[in-house]
């Protein structure tokens, strides 16, 4: 086994809930991320799903410190990234990039695409002789499948997968080895989506890169990820392999979720059996005790309240890691 | 089976055997600036009691709008060409006015947002029981408890103490039953669902399509679901219509066309979508991107994305033709699509490399959204075209 490229270990994010008044006071605090430990190798794609509000989007952003997390480490290479300073960050933000869910409001509206791609570039102080930079920013717009010679267009002129791929070409601008992909698709038809997809699969083949994939949808992260970690309420309730995750969940909430997702075949979808919860998620100022599920849970018995259920290995050696006193293997998909 | 007869009003003749809903060669043009927005051209559909018709399409189909024409909520510069007639009647050309009795009471509307629609200042229950108290004359109590009704109806629980609270109280599945049930508080007899569950999480959406399932088969309304979401099309509906650049384009019983699509764009749409058996291959989008409604490609409007395009396809947009039992293709090239085994390797191309142009330079010449550099891969058509 080689090192892991990224390692999250007990990564808590809280953000202080203000009152109203003159002097704002805390009266609360928004558990967004409660404790996820995760590794993630070279070259791998971990898929973070869960439903909105379940934290996946904020652990993406506390793993590069754009949040600054309240507690825990993230060790990127074996350096401990939370206690270094914007500076001391900066010479990394090379290899750890992002790219947005919303390609309308993640490029400047003013920049041209060649400005928005040689960013990083210059910012980075990109070595070499004039006229490399332009090289670069035509030579990254054909990777992401677009052509140069609109390189002087702005980006209201291109559609959102496009511009989809002008994010991901700047991201891409510095060879990182590792990206955090937030809900990259979803904004997105789903014929165009496929393409994104596609385009992600195959710079990772070529260029060996590690892929952090938050999404909510489940048909894709199934598509693109190795393995998958499923969150609820700011906690990872379940880790495995992709395949296990999908076609043995434990998890109680893993198996509503996967029986919920609509899956485009009338002949299966009429066969399916379907788990509806009941309820919505609470609230992640006060979340329930113990198991933050159990208030949806039809296994729900008095130890769930009492007991919070560790994330680890259950139901043989080659199950899924699963945070549940019950959990138990069900087909639902 | 409900019948005219059941109907209290007497504007609508009885003893039609019309179908309930009738949609034909409706067609909505918007004039802008920069020339005119054809963003429905010629779509017809039959609707009778207890259908569950589903129409599926990107943005921009055209979709939302046929919708909108049915509803007469258009804004006024529109122009709705064709016949809506409702059990006979036409709807068309009728003032906003003339079409209020046929709203909610007839022909009603579940919209996608549901932060949107409905109004943040007045509690869920008085804006329930004002939409019933439009059509019946009822006391204000009267209707407080028939909002209450509806309430439980679509699984609210307590839902007299829910009734009195504003929409923000409410969670976002929470809101959306909320407009199913004032949608179905006039107990219409056409239900139309404009991506009712499109904002709405995986585990809510599955409550929602459950709860609307329900309703459906207690009331036998017929539901129009407008959906992007082919997995929700192929859990919910009997029939199903595909839109792409404002016209149906294939129109089936939902397990023909997804099983066997006779129209290449349809193909590309299910291919786009990861399922368990593309693991571990590459997906199959289609190359592109939609078409300007402003400036529509020449012939079929799919033909600048279409793996299997001919000469003929340039020339001109076929008409519906019949490809089996019920089932209609807009394609003039679908009887060699039923010949290709696995139509779905079409549209495999490398991804990497194949240049897209930008999309205002698709709009501007519609027929040629695509450029393909000699030095990367090229489209399977050249393949196909031998």
């Amino acid at each position: 086994m080689t090192a892991p490229l990224l390692e999250v270990i007990d990564l808590v994010k809280e953000f202080p809930v203000r009152g109203k008044g003159i002097i704002p006071r805390n009266v609360g605090t928004v558990q967004a991320v409660s404790g996820v430990s995760f590794t993630l190798h070279p070259g791998e794609t971990l898929g973070l799903v869960g439903e909105s509000g379940c934290g996946k989007s904020t652990t993406g952003r506390a793993i590069l410190q754009l949040h600054k997390p309240t507690s825990g480490s993230v060790r990127f290479e074996g350096r401990e990234l939370t206690t270094m300073s914007t500076k001391q960050l900066r010479p990394l933000r090379k290899d750890i990039q992002i790219v947005f869910q919303d390609p309308y409001a993640s490029l400047n509206p003013k920049w041209q695409v060649n400005d928005i791609i040689a960013e990083p570039l210059q910012i980075h102080g990109a070595e070499g002789p004039r006229g490399a930079v332009q090289r670069r920013v035509d030579e990254l717009l054909e990777l992401v499948g677009l052509n140069p010679e609109h390189r002087n267009r702005y980006p209201h002129e291109f559609s959102g997968g496009q511009r989809q791929r002008i994010g991901i070409a700047r991201a891409l601008a510095l060879n990182p080895r590792f990206m955090v992909l937030d809900e990259p698709v979803s904004a997105l038809d789903v014929s165009v989506q496929a393409g994104v997809v596609n385009l992600l699969e195959e710079l990772q083949e070529r260029l060996g890169l590690a892929y952090l994939f938050v999404a909510h949808d489940l048909s894709v992260v199934r598509h693109i990820s190795d393995r998958v970690a499923v969150m609820y309420l700011g906690k990872i309730i379940e880790m495995g392999e992709r395949e296990t995750i999908y076609n043995r969940p434990m998890h109680p909430y893993t198996q509503a979720l996967l029986s919920a997702v609509p899956m485009p075949d009338p002949k299966q979808e009429r066969k399916r059996q379907r788990i509806v919860l009941t309820g919505d998620v609470p609230s992640p100022v006060n979340p329930p005790s113990g198991c933050r599920f159990r208030t949806r849970c039809w296994k729900a018995q008095d130890i769930c309240a009492v007991e919070e259920p560790r994330l680890e290995r259950r139901g043989g050696p080659d199950g899924t890691l699963s945070a549940c006193h019950f959990a138990e293997e069900r087909q639902v998909v | 089976m409900s019948t005219a007869s059941e109907l209290p009003e007497d504007f609508l003749s009885s003893g039609t055997t019309a179908p309930l809903l009738s949609v034909k060669d409706l067609s909505v043009t918007f004039p802008t600036d920069d020339g005119d927005v054809r963003a429905v051209r010629n779509v017809s559909f039959d609707l009778n009691p207890g259908d569950v018709l589903g129409i599926v399409g990107e943005s921009g189909s055209g979709k939302s709008v046929s919708s909108m024409a049915i509803m007469g909520l258009l804004p006024k510069n529109a122009i709705v060409e064709g016949s809506i007639r409702y059990r006979g009647e036409e709807l068309n050309g009728r003032t906003y006015k003339q079409m209020q009795p046929f709203r909610s009471k007839h022909i009603s509307m579940i919209f996608q947002d549901p932060m949107t629609s409905l109004n943040p200042v007045y509690t869920v229950g008085w804006q329930l029981a004002e939409t019933y108290r439009a059509h019946h004359d009822v006391s204000k109590k009267a209707a407080w408890a028939k909002a209450v009704e509806a309430l439980e109806l679509v699984g609210i629980p307590q839902p007299d103490r829910r009734a009195a609270q504003y929409p923000h109280e409410f969670s976002g599945g929470m809101r959306q039953r909320v407009v199913i049930a004032m949608a179905i508080i006039n107990d219409p007899s056409v239900i139309i669902a404009d991506e009712p569950t499109t904002a709405l999480d995986v585990t809510v959406q599955a409550q929602i399509l459950d709860t609307m399932l329900r309703l459906q088969a207690e009331t036998d309304a017929a539901i129009v679901m407008i959906t992007h979401d082919l997995g929700v099309v192929a859990g919910m509906v009997n029939r199903v219509q595909v839109m792409y650049g404002g016209t149906v384009v294939e129109s089936g019983p939902v397990d023909d066309v997804f099983e066997q699509p006779r129209m290449p764009y349809t193909v590309g749409l299910l291919g786009s979508v990861p399922n368990p058996a593309s693991l571990g291959k590459r997906l199959t989008p289609i190359k592109g991107a939609p078409p300007s409604l402003v400036n529509l490609p020449s012939g079929c409007s799919f033909s600048p994305r279409c793996p299997l395009v001919a000469e003929v396809c340039h020339e001109w947009e076929p008409e519906l033709e019949e490809a089996g039992p019920n089932h209609t293709t807009r394609c003039h090239r679908w009887e060699h699509l039923a010949t290709v085994d696995q139509p779905q390797r079409l549209f495999l191309h490398d991804e990497i490399g194949t240049v897209e142009n930008p999309a205002v330079f698709a709009a501007a010449r519609p027929d040629e959204s695509l450029e393909v550099t000699a030095a990367h891969g090229s489209l399977v058509t050249d393949e196909e075209a031998k």
